[in-house]
């Protein structure tokens, strides 16, 4: 038997947005599977929360066109779209119990009283807060307060879920937990959903399709291995996956060769530090006449055929077959950007940049 | 540092508290027992004789129109201030100062060129049988004005500091204007509000300057009990004038105690 495709849950279609000169979103395309779970991946200012806020209706493009379930949403107000937006900042009604918060979209649709409670009390377990629903918003930690908007917004039945950085003000190990728990929770409702992200890891972890945005485009749009293995430009290389900048190339930390002798198309390098991460390992160098810090990602055993010390001068260059892009600077944005997550690790191109 | 200089602090807090005892707590002592010299009989006979008991309901009356309208306005206006897309906010805002910073007198003078027999509609509007100045509607209309600011300006902060998402929120869920403004906003902002009411009523209370302008002083008919009072003095009926006074320190404090019970609430909760 045939598997049908699956249509598509949510299509934007060429959509530009300005905000008097500033562009925001030019000529976006985007494609959502129905049932899927797709992020939105990008520095700040790319226009990726933009977007989302344009497929919700908060925000009316200025051309292009919005489709849900094959319908155009485009001139349809916020109200009667019907999705669940999780706002960045949980945008919980204080004034209300988890329960009213929940209860909320049921009951301006006028539901009748018996079928709003056991929808909330079913949502309250979905999101493991049934003891909770008598607290208000102020009396729960960070990671319920996004539970509880999260049940707030599936309430409703929505056709597509958007949430806008939802992880973005939580602390990295509840970050972790809860993203593990929306990818189950993804696999349990099977509502379309598009998440804003500016953390690739989050994106390759819990995305089956990933949309790189910069500058109001659309850089490329994949699942995480095509997106690392095949990046379109040195902006999505950089921005999906490490990079080190070396002789005008970008190349991943794992593509790097280390060579005691100089050999053909090797650039100099001293070694700042060798660590030792039981089965993998890390060598942070130093390019030769200022040239920036790279780093180099191998295998323990590899480490050890090679006979490495601190201080040593070696060769480097990109291993034979892989890929590697011509560095046009893109990269500088990536890195600014990526600069406050990326503090437990070295960062490989940041020179001449604060950071 | 303040641990290391006592004499200066102790010097603040007396100055501090002599200053208040002097200016508010000496006058109403004296006001107070000045009032009962004559013994509880006399003050009751005093705030109980037809004139005393028309300028209450008449106050009551100005209070009971103008702080509801003045509470809608003010809800509307901060709304429209702060989330409305309208140009000319810093015309609006600048505006609603107004009240506050001419003198009531003006103010009642104002109204007379407006709406008095030699006014612009006071011809007109006497036509049709209205009589704006020394008359009632020319008495709420000053108790309007004067306490016009008082709700906008407490809930423009308010609304300014919640920010939008909420509402935002409640969009996306399905709820309509109204019902979001029902639902969110007017609940996000009650305590401003209830601030804003509490100042409206005491203001609305104690105006002497417009209303002593607008009203004509008619006793029995034009006299709010800021102006009651002082007519009293004037004609040397001292216990009329203190019991009066009485009564007005303690419609106003229990506003103001309305305001600090409000003011726990909102902290607990």
């Amino acid at each position: 038997m045939k598997t049908e495709p699956r249509p598509n849950g949510i299509e934007v279609l060429g959509v530009s947005k300005n905000y008097g000169d500033f562009e925001a979103l030019s000529d976006v395309t985007v494609t959502v599977p129905d049932g899927s779970m797709t992020a939105l991946l990008g520095p700040s200012g790319s226009g990726k929360s933009t977007l989302l806020r344009t497929i919700a209706g908060l925000e009316v493009p200025n051309a292009g066109r919005v489709m849900i379930s094959g319908e155009d949403q485009t001139r349809r107000p916020v109200r009667s779209r019907n999705v669940g937006f999780v706002f960045q900042h949980y945008a919980a009604f204080k004034h209300m119990t988890v329960f009213e918060n929940v209860a909320f979209g049921p009951k301006v649709r006028k539901w009748p009283k018996a079928k709003v409670n056991s929808r909330v009390h079913e949502l309250l377990d979905l999101v493991q807060l049934e003891g909770l629903a008598e607290r208000y918003p102020s009396q729960l930690s960070g990671g319920q307060r996004q539970r509880m908007a999260l049940a707030r917004a599936l309430a409703v039945d929505p056709k597509v879920l958007l949430l806008d950085e939802p992880f973005g003000a939580l602390d990295a190990k509840v970050r972790k937990d809860l993203r593990t728990w929306l990818r189950r929770l993804h696999d349990e409702v099977h509502v379309t959903t598009i998440f804003v992200t500016h953390d690739q890891e989050e994106a390759m972890d819990i995305a089956e399709q990933i949309v790189v945005m910069n500058h109001g485009r659309v850089e490329q749009t994949g699942d995480a291995t095509s997106l690392y293995e095949s990046p379109k430009n040195d902006f999505v290389m950089s921005f999906v996956g490490e990079v080190n900048r070396v002789s005008g190339r970008l190349v991943r930390p794992h593509d790097l060769e280390i060579l005691p002798v100089a050999a053909d198309g090797t650039a100099e390098a001293d070694i700042d530090r060798i660590v030792k991460l039981g089965f993998s390992a890390r060598v942070e160098m130093m390019l030769a006449g200022n040239g920036g810090e790279i780093w180099s990602q191998l295998t323990t055993s590899e480490l050890e055929a090679l006979n490495l010390a601190e201080g040593q001068r070696i060769h480097v260059r990109p291993r034979a077959g892989v890929v590697t892009r011509e560095d046009t600077g893109a990269i500088d944005a990536v890195v600014s950007e990526q600069a406050p997550d990326a503090s437990h690790r070295p960062t490989p191109s940041t020179s001449g940049l604060p950071v | 540092m303040s641990d290391s200089r006592p004499y200066t602090r102790w010097a603040l807090r007396y100055a501090a508290l002599g200053y208040l005892f002097m200016l508010l707590l000496l006058p109403i002592a004296v006001i107070l027992v000045n009032t009962f010299e004559d013994g509880i009989g006399a003050v009751i006979e005093a705030i109980t004789t037809p004139d005393a008991l028309a300028a209450l309901r008449l106050s009551l009356l100005t209070v009971i129109i103008a702080v509801p309208l003045n509470t809608v306005f003010g809800i509307a206006c901060a709304l429209l201030m702060v989330r409305g897309k309208i140009r000319g906010k810093s015309v609006i805002n600048a505006l609603l100062d107004v009240p506050f910073a001419v003198s009531p007198v003006v103010i009642g003078l104002a109204l007379i060129l407006v709406y008095g027999s030699g006014g612009w509609f006071g011809a007109d509007l006497a036509a049709i049988g209205i009589q704006v100045i020394f008359s009632t509607p020319g008495i709420v209309m000053a108790v309007i004005f004067v306490s016009l600011p008082f709700v906008a300006r407490e809930v423009i902060p308010v609304l300014e500091e919640i920010g939008d998402d909420q509402e935002k929120a409640a969009e996306t869920l399905g709820a309509s204007s109204w019902q979001t403004l029902r639902r969110i906003t007017l609940p996000s902002i009650r305590w401003g509000v209830s601030y804003g009411v509490v100042l409206t009523t005491a203001r609305a209370l104690g105006e002497f300057g417009a209303v002593s302008i607008v009203s004509g002083r008619i006793s029995g008919q034009t006299e709010t009990l800021p102006l009651f009072v002082q007519k009293q003095f004037e004609t040397f009926n001292s216990v009329g004038a203190y019991s009066a006074a009485v009564v007005l320190a303690v419609l106003a404090l229990a506003t103001l105690l309305a305001m600090n019970l409000l003011r726990r609430k909102e902290q607990s909760d």
